[in-house]
């Protein structure tokens, strides 16, 4: 049984489709990547998913009693907020020092707890929210471009933190990105949005997907090319219709 | 000794400023400023209003006060530009308050009380209101501390550990509202933001922690009101003026002996 499901989610605002017909699930323990250029609704999605954002249409299932952990892109801490790590980690429960301790640990940043949440650099920053996520012991981990503002050695040491967790914590990731070579990598499978799923499988299925590589074009290169075999199909799509496919290995041969 | 206007001042300064100073921390780090100062000026609006429905003038303000708050939340929750739209409702109703003070008939009134406020006159009954006032402030904040904090910093955030961020807005909202018309009578409409603003302002340099910046908040409201108060009494100065002079004069010591205090622990 999925962790969590969406079928048919439709949203628009002031008369515009933000996104059509989408339809997804996730399994425990499996990493999934949402990549999709700028304005292709994949915050918007993760706002419906964590319940933020009531969809027009569809609708989203949890698995009872779902343990969730959010990741957001940013924080707005204004200058005038002082918050030590160790404080952002008791909102909106205090947490035993232990367990803290052990969740800055694992999120890779065990000597921050002190200072003060606005001196972190960018990475830091990022793995003290992945910190507090995971305190909740989460199922299901989800990241909006939790690498925003990150180099890119740093954004690949972050996804490798990820997977890390996810060994450690043996939980479902669902990440929004649209650094494409680092995150499929790191992913189980991947779905490429833009408003509607335009294709989904795993990475080397993706990347070779005709509806991928015209939003993204052929030449993303470095660690993609991984990916790229010769498969000479080709990947045809009813956009149409419910478009859901419910494994990873969807029928491409 | 309620029986002596002075100390019914001093109490009454005290608890207003003890309220706003801690709720003027998340009007510091929402930067709801200008929400502030439009929920305020709007009060004069209730003045009239309470003159010409000839209702306490606490209704009045406290009904106004509550309305425009609502409408600004409401406002800023779907509109960009937000600042353009506080700018007029803040000057419209402050204006409009004040020509319809000037028209109700029979009405002759000490516009200065209600601009500046007029401490020194607190009744017991107003007393007792705005004690009320700050103990329900107070307790509000102190239970949903969290959630505030955690709506401030991400509403999707919150949304994700089962808070409501919207209620959390809401809830500061009718707290502002509420504030503005416990404040009236203490320092006036125009300077009630001065209050919520300059002594969490003042206790930002002092403080690594939301809570303690809170605490220094209210210490330096605190002290704002009383030294006020006895200032304005020795140099027979305007009482509301008086406190947000002195409030002004700790934020600036604040300011000055924090940055001296990070220099020297910067320095080898």
């Amino acid at each position: 049984m999925s962790l969590l499901s969406a079928r048919g989610i439709g949203v628009s605002r002031n008369g515009t489709a933000i996104l059509q017909n989408v339809g997804l699930d996730i399994a425990a323990g499996e990493i999934v990547t949402i990549v999709g250029p700028n304005g292709s609704g994949k915050s918007t999605l993760l706002r419906v998913l964590i319940g933020a954002l009531r969809p027009d249409r569809g609708q989203v299932r949890r698995s009872p009693g779902l343990r969730l952990g959010y990741v957001p892109q940013k924080l707005a801490i204004d200058a005038t907020l002082p918050l030590t790590a160790r404080r952002f980690l008791d909102l909106p429960h205090p947490v035993p020092k232990t367990e803290a301790r052990q969740a800055l640990a694992t999120a890779g940043v065990p000597d921050v707890a002190d200072r003060q949440m606005t001196d972190l650099s960018g990475g830091q920053f990022q793995r003290v929210l992945l910190a507090r996520a995971i305190l909740s012991r989460p199922q299901l981990l989800i990241l909006d471009e939790a690498t925003q503002g990150l180099d890119q050695p740093g954004a690949a040491r972050f996804y490798r933190q990820i997977e890390a967790v996810r060994r450690d914590m043996n939980c479902a990731v669902l990440m929004v990105s649209h650094e494409l070579h680092v995150v499929m990598s790191a992913s189980d499978r991947v779905i490429c949005l833009n408003g509607h799923i335009c294709c989904e499988g795993t990475p080397e299925v993706v990347s070779a997907a005709p509806a991928y590589r015209e939003l993204f074009g052929t030449g993303t290169g470095g660690a993609l090319a991984l990916y790229r075999h010769d498969h000479g199909h080709s990947h045809d799509h009813d956009h149409g219709a419910d478009h859901v496919h419910d494994h990873p290995d969807h029928d491409h041969a | 000794m309620l029986d002596d206007f002075l100390f019914r001042a001093a109490l009454a300064a005290l608890g207003t400023s003890l309220a706003a100073s801690v709720l003027g921390c998340f009007v510091v780090w929402r930067r709801m400023a200008y929400f502030g100062d439009a929920t305020a000026h709007a009060a004069i609006l209730g003045v009239a209003l309470a003159l010409a429905l000839n209702i306490s003038i606490l209704a009045g303000v406290g009904a106004i006060a509550l309305v425009v708050a609502l409408l600004i939340h409401r406002l800023s929750d779907r509109a960009q530009g937000t600042d353009t739209i506080l700018g007029v409702l803040a000057h419209g109703a402050l204006a409009t308050g004040l020509v319809a003070v000037t028209l109700i008939p029979g009405a002759r009134i000490n516009l200065e009380a209600y601009l500046f406020g007029d401490v020194l006159t607190v009744s017991r009954l107003d007393l007792a209101v705005i004690w009320g006032g700050t103990a329900l402030v107070l307790s509000v904040l102190w239970f949903h501390w969290s959630a505030l904090l955690l709506a401030t910093l991400n509403p999707d955030l919150a949304t994700a550990s089962g808070i409501d961020p919207r209620r959390e807005n809401l809830i500061l909202t009718l707290l502002l509202a509420g504030i503005v018309a416990v404040a009236i009578k203490v320092v006036g409409a125009l300077l009630i933001t001065a209050l919520l603003v300059i002594p969490a302002a003042g206790a930002r340099r002092l403080s690594s922690s939301p809570e303690g910046m809170a605490l220094r908040a209210a210490l330096i409201g605190a002290l704002s009101a009383g030294g006020g108060l006895v200032l304005s009494v020795r140099l027979d100065t305007p009482t509301g003026p008086s406190i947000v002079v002195l409030a002004v004069v700790l934020y600036a010591l604040s300011t000055i002996g924090g940055y001296l205090q990070g220099a020297g622990r910067n320095s080898p």
